[in-house]
């Protein structure tokens, strides 16, 4: 087999650590779990990545960057503000059903727990990928007439705590139907809320 | 010794103003003559009209069909400027219809009717620099006075002073880098750009660099640039900042959106002690 390079093995430690922590809780899992699990020495883990709080800024730079992206090419779609809503909540539920990891490691331990992320992670910098893309989203909805103008936080907060919300309840297995089911009503919901007039 | 008729069109007489306050006029006037100008000793205008003379300065919008004190306007101008060897137009009335056009579409510049070429376009490109500003600042025009040949961009304004944003050089620039709003005009802290209106960031010219009466700018005293020097001038609500989402709806000259919304973000992620309280609080 061919050797793995640094950037894969990273990578390859953030995956194994987002799947430990969501199993068995963040603060649950150490460093010598994540390293036992690989198969690797702690020691070797170590080279990626010097503690536990540097390993957990760069898990939620690297899920940031993952939503980012996916949001960036839905907003370079020549489509309306009502299609990308649509897009984005059905990118979103998808990636908490298919990945639950993801958006659980963002509201459950990145929101929950910000003194793990005090130092390195201030104000928006960890998120920064993430959110660059839904004030875009947001600035050319409104640009172009679709949406209403307003504060920035009080359509974000609108938008991504809905979303949020919506994965907590099925995370809680509190949802009744399959949160797939939810995407046309919520799309809908958010587009009434956010549109022009 | 270059012979200058200043000439003008639809004016407030501003640029005739803004130039006298030129700190070196004498000296200059000791290497120019004006024939004819509206505030300097010179000739009488229909004396001047009967000399020949090097450079034509225009301050002042063009229209058509226009009188001014019983000529037909437009054709006064044809007729000087193509007996000129230069033309300077002086101002944004001059350079794109200014202010003027707003209440009438007719006017125009020498060169340009806001963005699109004017109908004397081709008739005087070769020989027109343009010096726009509201007014224009007097080291400008004595800018283009005296440098025959200077590098021009594409609305024919001197790169040498034009290159620049008004942006570059304010003493602000501190407070933009950190995202520090000024919270209204007239305060010596805080950027103009994110509340008050501020065009600096994407309005080409030096205010900033060649300060006015020497010791100052707009942005310096705490009143945002109104973008004077551009062909879209003048807007609306001048000191408000117009945005979409409280996203600013224009970008910095040459800054794409998600690299500006990028470093935004991280700059706001963090509290600048200093830049958060009055320089001078005793």
């Amino acid at each position: 087999m061919a050797r793995r390079s640094k950037e894969e093995r990273k990578r390859q430690i953030m995956d194994e650590a987002l799947r430990l922590f969501s199993k068995e809780g963040f603060f649950e899992v150490t460093i010598a779990d994540i390293a036992k699990s690989l198969h690797m020495s702690v020691g070797n883990l170590y080279n990626y990545f010097s503690s536990k709080e540097a390993l957990a800024k760069e898990l939620i730079l690297y899920i940031s960057k993952l939503l980012g992206n996916e949001i960036r090419k839905i907003n370079l779609q020549p489509i309306s503000a009502k299609e990308k809503i649509k897009k984005i909540v059905q990118f979103y539920f998808y990636t908490a059903k298919e990945r639950p990891e993801l958006i659980e490691y963002f509201l459950r331990i990145y929101l929950s727990h910000r003194e793990v992320f005090k130092e390195g992670c201030e104000g928006m910098i960890c998120v920064s990928p993430f959110v660059t893309e839904i004030m875009i989203f947001f600035e050319e909805g409104v640009r172009s007439g679709e949406l209403r103008d307003q504060d920035f936080f009080s359509a974000f907060g609108l938008f991504m705590g809905y979303l949020g919300g919506m994965v907590f309840l099925m995370g809680e297995g509190m949802l009744p139907n399959d949160i797939e089911y939810y995407i046309e009503d919520i799309s809908q919901n958010i587009y009434l809320a956010l549109k022009n007039g | 010794m270059d012979r200058v008729f200043w000439l003008q069109g639809i004016t407030c007489n501003g640029n005739s103003h803004s130039f006298v306050n030129l700190s070196t006029l004498p000296a200059l006037l000791k290497n120019i003559e004006f024939i004819y100008h509206p505030l300097l000793e010179s000739l009488s205008f229909s004396k001047a009209l009967e000399q020949n003379f090097d450079i034509l300065i225009v301050e002042g919008g063009i229209k058509r069909d226009w009188q001014r004190g019983g000529v037909e306007f437009e054709k006064l101008f044809l007729e000087l400027a193509s007996k000129a060897k230069r033309i300077i137009a002086v101002g944004s009335c001059a350079v794109y219809g200014g202010i003027f056009k707003e209440y009438d579409k007719e006017i125009c510049g020498v060169l340009f009717a806001k963005e699109e070429k004017s109908h004397y376009f081709e008739k005087f490109k070769d020989k027109t620099i343009n010096i726009p500003g509201c007014p224009a600042h007097p080291e400008w025009i004595a800018y283009a006075l005296i440098y025959q040949k200077p590098h021009l961009d594409d609305y024919f304004r001197p790169k040498e002073l034009f290159a620049y944003t008004v942006h570059a050089g304010c003493t602000r620039n501190e407070y933009f880098e950190w995202k520090v709003d000024a919270k209204s005009f007239g305060l010596k802290e805080g950027c103009l750009f994110y509340e008050q209106g501020c065009q600096a960031p994407y309005t080409h010219g030096s205010c900033n660099k060649i300060l006015w009466n020497e010791v100052a700018s707009k942005t310096r005293v705490g009143t945002p640039c109104f973008g004077c020097t551009e062909p879209d001038f003048i807007q609306r609500d001048l000191f408000q900042t117009k945005t979409f989402m409280s996203i600013p709806a224009k970008m910095p000259l040459g800054v794409p959106k998600r690299a500006y919304l990028t470093l935004t973000g991280v700059a706001k992620s963090f509290r600048i002690e200093r830049l958060s309280k009055r320089l001078i609080d005793d």
